[in-house]
């Protein structure tokens, strides 16, 4: 039963949407007519419809009449919250209605991406957009992507290669976060610096942007230590048996520098259960990374201190490259940095949770 | 008659107790506060007991849990379940949809126990589905298993929408945490409980006997009577139940879920506890008590590694080197070896 | 071999044994499960190394190193095991020549064209390019005898080839053994049969509780002092047997009867009775579908039609399990494949039937489990150390007393025996034949399956002879001799 309405709902969008793709800006009122039809369907159509409408009069759409293109190499959307949320911004934004054609593939692991990569070129796709697992290894395929004439554009995380291999490079400044939070920190004039600091999964952009801040400030100041250093892998479990083992050992901390929000979550969770007081004026400080809606209100709460953005919201940037492209325009800055924000606990408010978390 | 039938027994559960002292006089030797507990108050104000040790018992139980399931699996099957981290996740999935719901706000739609029980009844389902591959279609355990290993995480991900359910209710942390009023780390009495009914169920059914024979030979046990292709089944269900009970654990240590990393690599520190059990990995005769002194030592080695600030990503390699040693010590040829100079050992003495 | 002597833990498996052979004889080595045969043979072949003792090669002063299989296998002492030690899924021509350090294995022409010589040579019908699951397993004996020959072999130790292996099987091998003894091979020839001995064998050598008995020559000990000597005591058993008379006796309960009763293991319907106290069995080639109506019987086939009725009321067998519940036991042909759980211990093996058929909730408890297990072990006079100790590593007689004892401990009215005397010595084979007049005496139903037909004539009153996987005909009473049996066997058409 169930099944069937499904693939009812899945026929009529999909009819709906390729109808305003073929139609393109000749036949407006056609498009409107389906869309009206499968508005019947299902209430959420409507919003898709309107999508299409709009598409219809995007310039590339009515220039060639055809869709643009696109696959999109991403990491595991299972992987964390920001994750799921980059992974849904791009799938928002790249489909049908937007005159995209876009297939995804996802992996963890460099190999499989440059193997979905190579699949991708021989597809014929008109952009590859990628988020590398690993920052080396991709010359010679991004070498084979530019003969293809296929534009490479570069989300999330940056790679070691020539910047001629790509038209553009949409980041978040991890080094920048880091900054801006052990600049925060710092601002809490703590007699001394005792810290946890639970580090991502070794070697990703994130963890080395945001380890560097805070490794070059523990060197400079004498009042700055680092009780413990360790890799949690972004796995919240293994964070929380890492800060179990410092209390365990009896040592002294004040402050936990997870680099994501799982694993300050982790880290929060061994600290109740020995009964150390966290958050805003107790005895130790929670930092996270990545603004998780949760974790936000954690901040909300006063249980957590700080918590830095990571803005997982490329898609619309991305968009924006491919349209200037698309015009023949060319990309004056090659490396795009996005705006992102730190939240301090005595500062946000529940619209910051509201509009800011992921 | 009666001596010999104890140095008989005792000897498969003897490698784990022995790697289980080495590592304590190691941490003896090194700093003695590793064996420190205190008695101190939870942010609930509930009294808990704290230290190396306890962080043990709490973290060891969870393999310990699922290595009773995969000893059976292994002494049937001859081979081991990989998807088992993977199936955690779905159980823990099942037990966030069925007690938040999708898009809920964190209070609890249901009680605890329906969630619980959801979660045994779908683990045991994809138990059951690989023990269908595994006893019905005579495929490799670990080929058979690798389906769910690699399809389990998405799976758990599609249960809830790929959305992160958090549970706010403060009873569902006492899994994974304290009781109220219960200074011991309750997955350690999860892990009794499940040990005790295991236990009971050997000492009061022929599962023991049964799985054995089954797992030495199977055709013979077939002219015997037994159905070999339902005790292998029944041992893939057997350890769906265990997963259920981990993916309570997990799930209330943090009132949430992260598919992709929930449980992760815990089949093999499963599967490694079984062979620290002494137990044949190719199937046969078990003693489950070794697997589960098996997984304790595991976690000893984990937690004391952690301890001397190891890096979590180099604890594979560490777990590999005992892997090495078992294999190495477990060779029929090395095994004489030690055997013979033992025996002179005692014939000198 | 001179003066070998081996201990192992707690046992001194030789204790001062000679042994000698000649050039181009063949000569057996006799003695009971135990004797030290295998130990022998194995310190001869470097499997084990001796505590005392020397061997010497071709009448050389000095003794010979043999410290491992591979230092034997350069001094031309080769062995061809019971169990086919070859590889089934390469071909003849690789089996030959595989491990032995040979250029040949790389030049497959020239491997194919040397191993067909050497098979034509020794008339061996197979071709080397033939992969070798696809011969017979009498035919993967002599590829392995012929490995042997032409890695120039002058000892060749066949060690129980024969009990695989139907008649005609038999004599093509032992055609190859006279054929090699010409060319001046010396054969030691271990085996059960008697028969066998007397007819390719020219010296014996017995063995008994790792001692050396004797050496003779094989027309100076007739079969009676043979057995004498390998038992150790002037035994009148066999003669014994033989003169109870076989007629049956009984009333006329049907235990058992099977109509049109067929399997997916490919024989022939067939119909089927006994009655209560009476043995009967299946008798015919290997491989004439003997094994297979019992396994139908008893239901490890799957049966695919017929009416089964036990004591006339009619029943629905589908799994071993059903047939158990109906008082039906079945102890298999294969020891090792389908007897046996052998890591288990002897009392687990011992009470597993008994055990399925009581359930699954009700255990036995130790003290249970352990008064079985003693009272049979004491019943069945099982050899073993302690009731702990598992099956496998009892002899080949005495595991299949375990699986007799498992049976028995069900209380069966009706016990099939398949093959319950090959293997094992020839002292349990008498006690095991007894045991099956016996039990038939207090009312059990037996069937009994044997390769060895004088074993069927003494304990059978009635015999069901298949062909080619049917019946084929019925012998009781007065037609039960040794000529009669051969001759339905081998058919009223062929002249």
């Amino acid at each position: 039963m169930k099944k069937s309405t499904i693939a009812v709902m899945l026929t009529a969008a999909l009819a709906a949407a390729s109808l305003a793709g073929c139609g393109g800006g000749s036949d407006a009122p056609a498009t409107q007519a389906a869309a009206t039809t499968a508005a019947e369907a299902g209430a959420e159509k409507e919003e898709q419809a309107e999508d299409a409408a709009d598409a219809a009069d995007a310039p590339e759409q009515a220039a060639d009449g055809e869709l643009i293109k696109v696959g999109i190499i991403n990491n595991d959307p299972n992987e964390s919250g920001y994750r799921t949320a980059n992974d849904a911004d791009l799938k928002k934004m790249f489909c049908e209605e937007n005159g995209y054609e876009a297939s995804f593939a996802y992996s963890l692991k460099n190999d499989e991406q440059i193997t979905a990569a190579q699949k991708f070129i021989q597809d014929e796709v008109d952009y590859l957009l990628l988020s590398a697992a690993d920052t080396s290894g991709w010359d010679s395929v991004l070498k084979d992507a530019q003969d293809a004439g296929i534009g490479v554009i570069l989300f999330d995380r940056t790679i070691d290669a020539s910047e001629d291999l790509y038209l553009a490079s949409i980041v978040s400044d991890m080094a920048k976060e880091g900054e801006t939070a052990v600049t925060w920190l710092a601002g809490q004039n703590l007699d001394s610096y005792n810290i946890i600091h639970l580090q991502g999964v070794m070697g990703s952009a994130a963890q080395q942007g945001r380890t560097g801040a805070l490794d070059e400030k523990v060197a400079a100041e004498d009042s700055w230590t680092l009780v413990t250093q360790q890799t949690a892998e972004w796995n919240s479990e293994k964070a929380q048996q890492i800060v179990q083992s410092v209390i365990d050992s009896g040592t002294e901390f004040n402050v936990i520098y997870a680099e994501n929000d799982d694993m300050a979550k982790g880290a929060v969770a061994a600290l109740d259960k020995a009964n150390i007081s966290h958050g805003v004026g107790k005895d130790v400080i929670i930092m996270g990374f990545d603004c998780n809606k949760w974790a936000l209100q954690e901040l909300l709460d006063q249980n957590w201190n700080y918590d830095g953005q990571c803005n997982p919201f490329q898609a619309a940037y991305i968009d924006e490259v491919i349209k200037k492209v698309q015009k023949g325009e060319s990309i004056t800055e090659k490396t795009i940095i996005m705006d992102e924000k730190g939240f301090d606990a005595s500062t946000i408010t529940a619209d910051d949770v509201e509009n800011y978390g992921i | 008659m009666t001596k010999k039938k104890m140095v008989f027994a005792s000897r498969q559960i003897f490698i784990p107790i022995a790697a289980l002292l080495l590592l304590a006089l190691f941490n003896l030797a090194v700093d003695p506060s590793f064996f420190k507990i205190t008695l101190g108050r939870n942010s609930a104000g509930d009294p808990v007991l704290t230290g190396y040790l306890m962080t043990i018992l709490d973290y060891g139980s969870e393999v310990a849990i699922l290595a009773i399931g995969m000893t059976l699996v292994t002494a049937a099957c001859g081979g081991q379940d990989i998807s088992v981290g993977a199936a955690v996740a779905i159980a823990g999935s099942v037990i966030l949809r069925v007690l938040v719901g999708i898009g809920g706000d964190g209070t609890l739609q249901a009680p605890i126990i329906v969630g619980f029980l959801a979660a045994c009844v779908v683990a045991m389902l994809f138990g059951a589905f690989n023990g269908v591959l595994v006893a019905i279609f005579n495929i490799q355990p670990m080929v058979a298993t690798l389906i769910l290993y690699t399809a389990g995480r998405s799976i758990a991900a599609w249960i809830n929408n790929n959305e992160l359910p958090i549970v706010t209710d403060k009873t569902f942390t006492y899994f994974g945490g304290f009781i109220p009023g219960i200074p011991i780390p309750t997955p350690f009495f999860l892990a009794v409980i499940c040990i005790a009914i295991t236990l009971l169920a050997l000492r009061f059914t022929t599962l023991g006997l049964y799985t054995q024979a089954v797992g030495i030979n199977a055709s013979s046990s077939r002219l015997n009577g037994l159905n070999p292709v339902f005790i292998k089944w029944l041992s893939f269900v057997i350890l769906g139940l265990c997963v259920a009970v981990v993916g309570l654990i997990k799930t209330s240590r943090l009132s949430t879920i992260n598919y992709s990393v929930i449980a992760k690599d815990i089949e093999m520190d499963a599967i490694l506890a079984v062979a620290l059990g002494g137990n044949v990995l190719s199937g046969g005769k078990f003693n489950i008590m070794a697997s589960i002194v098996g997984a304790y030592v595991i976690q000893f080695l984990t937690t004391t590694l952690y301890k001397f600030n190891v890096s979590s990503d180099a604890l594979p390699a560490y777990k590999a080197v005992v892997v090495i040693l078992l294999v190495v010590l477990s060779a029929p040829a090395i095994k004489d070896k030690l055997m013979g100079m033992v025996k002179k050992q005692k014939g000198v003495g | 071999m001179r003066n070998i002597h081996k201990t192992f833990p707690g046992v001194r498996a030789l204790q001062g044994v000679d042994f000698t052979l000649c050039k181009g004889e063949i000569h057996a080595l006799m003695g009971e499960n135990g004797a030290g045969k295998s130990t022998l043979i194995k310190v001869l072949t470097g499997v084990y190394e001796k505590n005392e003792g020397e061997i010497y090669l071709d009448g050389l002063e000095k003794p010979a190193v043999i410290k491992s299989p591979q230092d034997a296998q350069n001094l031309g002492i080769s062995t061809v095991y019971q169990e086919i030690t070859l590889c089934p899924n390469l071909t003849v021509a690789e089996n030959m020549y595989i491990g032995r350090g040979s250029a040949k294995i790389t030049n497959w022409k020239k491997m194919n064209e040397d191993a067909d010589q050497i098979l034509t040579n020794l008339g061996i019908p197979a071709k080397a390019s033939q992969q070798l699951s696809d011969c017979s397993i009498a035919i993967q004996q002599m590829v392995a005898i012929a490995r042997a020959v032409d890695m120039d072999c002058k000892v060749l130790i066949l060690d129980e080839p024969t009990s695989s292996l139907d008649e005609s099987e038999v004599e093509k091998l032992f055609g190859l053994m006279r054929d090699l003894r010409a060319r001046g091979v010396g054969i030691i020839f271990v085996t059960h049969f008697l028969d066998q001995v007397y007819e390719v064998c020219d010296k014996i050598t017995v063995l008994r509780d790792g001692q050396l008995v004797g050496e003779y020559v094989i027309e100076d000990l007739p079969r009676v002092k043979l057995v004498a000597k390998m038992l150790g005591k002037e035994l009148d058993d066999m003669e014994e047997i033989k003169d109870d008379n076989q007629v049956y006796k009984g009333d006329d309960e049907y235990v058992f009867e099977a109509e049109q009763l067929q399997s997916d293991a490919g024989i022939r319907p067939f119909d089927f009775h006994i009655k209560k106290g009476e043995v009967n069995g299946f008798t015919g080639l290997l491989g004439s579908g003997r094994s297979e109506c019992v396994r139908a019987i008893f239901c490890a086939d799957r049966v695919t039609g017929g009416n089964v009725k036990m004591k006339g009321r009619p029943v629905k067998l589908a799994k071993p399990l059903d047939a158990m519940k109906n008082g039906i036991a079945y102890l298999p042909e294969d020891r090792k494949i389908d007897g046996i759980v052998g890591d288990l211990s002897v009392r687990d093996n011992l009470i597993l039937a008994a055990q399925v058929l009581r359930g699954f909730f009700q255990p036995f408890s130790r003290a249970e489990a352990n008064k079985f297990a003693d009272e049979y072990i004491k019943l069945l006079e099982i050899k073993t150390a302690s009731a702990d100790t598992p099956i496998k590593s009892l002899s080949g007689g005495n595991q299949q007393k375990v699986i007799l004892g498992r049976w028995l401990l069900t209380h069966p009215e009706y016990l099939i025996l398949d093959e319950p005397t090959r293997g094992i010595d020839i002292g349990t084979k008498i006690e095991i034949q007894k045991l099956v007049l016996k039990l038939a005496s207090e009312g059990m139903s037996v069937t009994f399956i044997s390769s060895e037909t004088d074993e069927m004539l003494r304990t059978c009153s009635r015999l069901v002879v298949m062909r080619d996987r049917k019946v084929v005909g019925e012998l009781s009473g007065e037609d039960l001799t040794q000529g009669k049996v051969m001759e339905t066997i081998a058919g009223g058409e062929a002249s």
